[in-house]
């Protein structure tokens, strides 16, 4: 077994120096449910780990201009946990709370859930809808990156060497609006998914749909944002005309590979199927949020 | 061989200090250096829940947890949950109600079981079937052990 270096830095700046300085491949490490699991696996050696847990506030969730600041470490049941979130972003939480097992919530991070880059991560898709934006820190300064352009490929994203996530950033809610996130699996619990849809909406006070994002989760090699799908929603009561035209953008955006989960046709109409559910939860969810 | 790293952390309230290597687990910790071997080994990949302690209070998968991030954390196993040789109620609960058969599985179920009825004692049915997804058991069919979870939360909240 190689040699593994693991430390554990008290700044932001220390975590940064260290994987600049790394020779070997570094790994940081949150919540770990992938990192180690991976290390235990043999599908992965580094050299080393920096753990971000001792960083000052990187486990903090806390409103910022009307929307929300999550910190990079923050586990999956501190965000479930967190009451003001879970009203402002129910899809959000719908993603997340389908992130394994309440101990692997207990470590797991939406940080890690993005960085590991798998097309079916849960709490993906509804954080691309939300417009979440990733604050990146590196050796050459800090920027703001959309969640969406930070898988680039299955298991790979596109920070640079030395750059990690801090934190991200949710925007204010403007009235009116719901999210709402669902997959398909076989089983009920304890999956990963076939095919993962998120839908964020806006009303005006009528009741049409003002604004939309819809993201795709396990049909292509990244999670797609996919803007056919948000104009046929937008301008419409989500109606049956509306969902009708959505399912069928919604399909037409999947490249999706067959695999022991599901095949291409499969995914390609469960895909259209759950797009209308989640749309019409969306809905539902942005009606009783006037 | 990679270095050791110095680690101290309590346990069931007790203080430990070890060397650990960094690919070394807490699990590894538990079991092969301080010999608390209460807490078990199912799959050493997160997907079991055999292995599930309290870290901090909050519930983890031992075997995901690296010995160098232990550092300084507190940590409950299965061996701090009787107290003064009585048994726990959700511990009385399963040797009456049959809620375990090999017993593999049932000091993570058991550890995980508190952490929800500690914070809610009448958890329904539904929600303890949730909340216990992450346990696996080979021999039980789960029933007789939701049984002896709500039966232990009838007497909890009594208490
Ligand atoms: S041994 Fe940790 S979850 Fe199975
Ligand atoms: S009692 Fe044997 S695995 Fe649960």
């Amino acid at each position: 077994m190689p040699d593994l270096r693991f430390e554990a830095p008290g700044s932001l700046a220390d975590a940064v120096k260290l994987l600049v300085a790394a020779e070997g491949p570094a790994r940081v490490l949150a919540g770990g449910t992938d990192v180690v699991v991976q290390m235990e696996m043999d599908m992965i050696e580094p050299a080393l780990l920096v753990d971000i847990k001792r960083i000052p506030d990187m486990g903090r969730i806390v409103q910022e201009e009307g929307g929300f600041r999550i910190g990079a470490a923050a586990s999956g049941m501190e965000i479930c946990e967190h009451e003001a979130l879970c009203a402002a972003w129910p899809g959000i939480i719908d993603g997340v709370k389908l992130i394994g097992s309440v101990q692997v919530k207990g470590r797991a991070t939406i940080t890690g859930n993005l960085c590991n880059a798998s097309p079916g991560a849960d709490s993906v898709p509804p954080m691309v809808t939300a417009g979440a934006l990733a604050h990146v820190v590196g050796p050459n300064g800090e920027r703001d990156v959309p969640v969406e352009q930070i898988p680039t490929s299955p298991g790979k994203t596109s920070l640079g060497k030395g750059e990690l996530i801090e934190s991200f950033k949710l925007p204010a809610r403007p009235k009116n609006s719901g999210d709402a996130y669902m997959r398909f699996t076989p089983r009920t619990e304890m999956d990963i998914a076939v095919v993962g849809v998120a839908v964020n909406l806006t009303l005006d006070e009528a009741g049409v749909c003002t604004a939309a994002r819809v993201a795709l989760g396990a049909v292509a090699p990244t999670v797609l944002l996919v803007p056919e799908c948000a104009d046929a929603l937008i301008g419409t009561k989500v109606d049956d005309a509306a969902l009708a035209k959505l399912a069928a953008a919604a399909s037409a955006a999947c490249q999706p590979i067959d695999d022991k989960r599901g095949t291409k046709e499969f995914r390609i109409e469960g895909t259209g199927v759950l797009a209308r559910r989640v749309a019409q939860k969306a809905y539902e969810r942005a009606r009783a949020n006037a | 061989m990679s270095k050791k790293y110095h680690v101290s952390l309590t346990v069931n309230g007790d203080e430990y200090e070890c060397l650990a290597e960094p690919q070394m687990t807490l699990l590894d910790v538990l079991r092969d250096e301080l010999k608390l071997t209460g807490t078990k080994e199912g799959c050493a990949t997160g997907d079991c829940g055999a292995c599930s302690v309290m870290v901090d209070g909050r519930l983890t998968c031992s075997c995901l947890v690296l010995a160098p991030e232990a550092e300084g954390r507190s940590v409950e196993t299965i061996e701090g949950m009787a107290k003064d040789g009585e048994l726990h109620p959700l511990q009385q609960k399963f040797l009456e109600m049959n809620g375990l058969q090999c017993g593999i599985c049932t000091p993570g179920i058991l550890v995980a079981a508190k952490a929800l009825l500690d914070r809610k004692p009448d958890a329904d049915e539904m929600e303890i079937r949730y909340w216990l997804a992450g346990n696996l058991c080979r021999c039980t069919g789960y029933d007789k052990i939701i049984r002896a979870v709500m039966a232990a939360g009838e007497e909890m909240k009594g208490a």
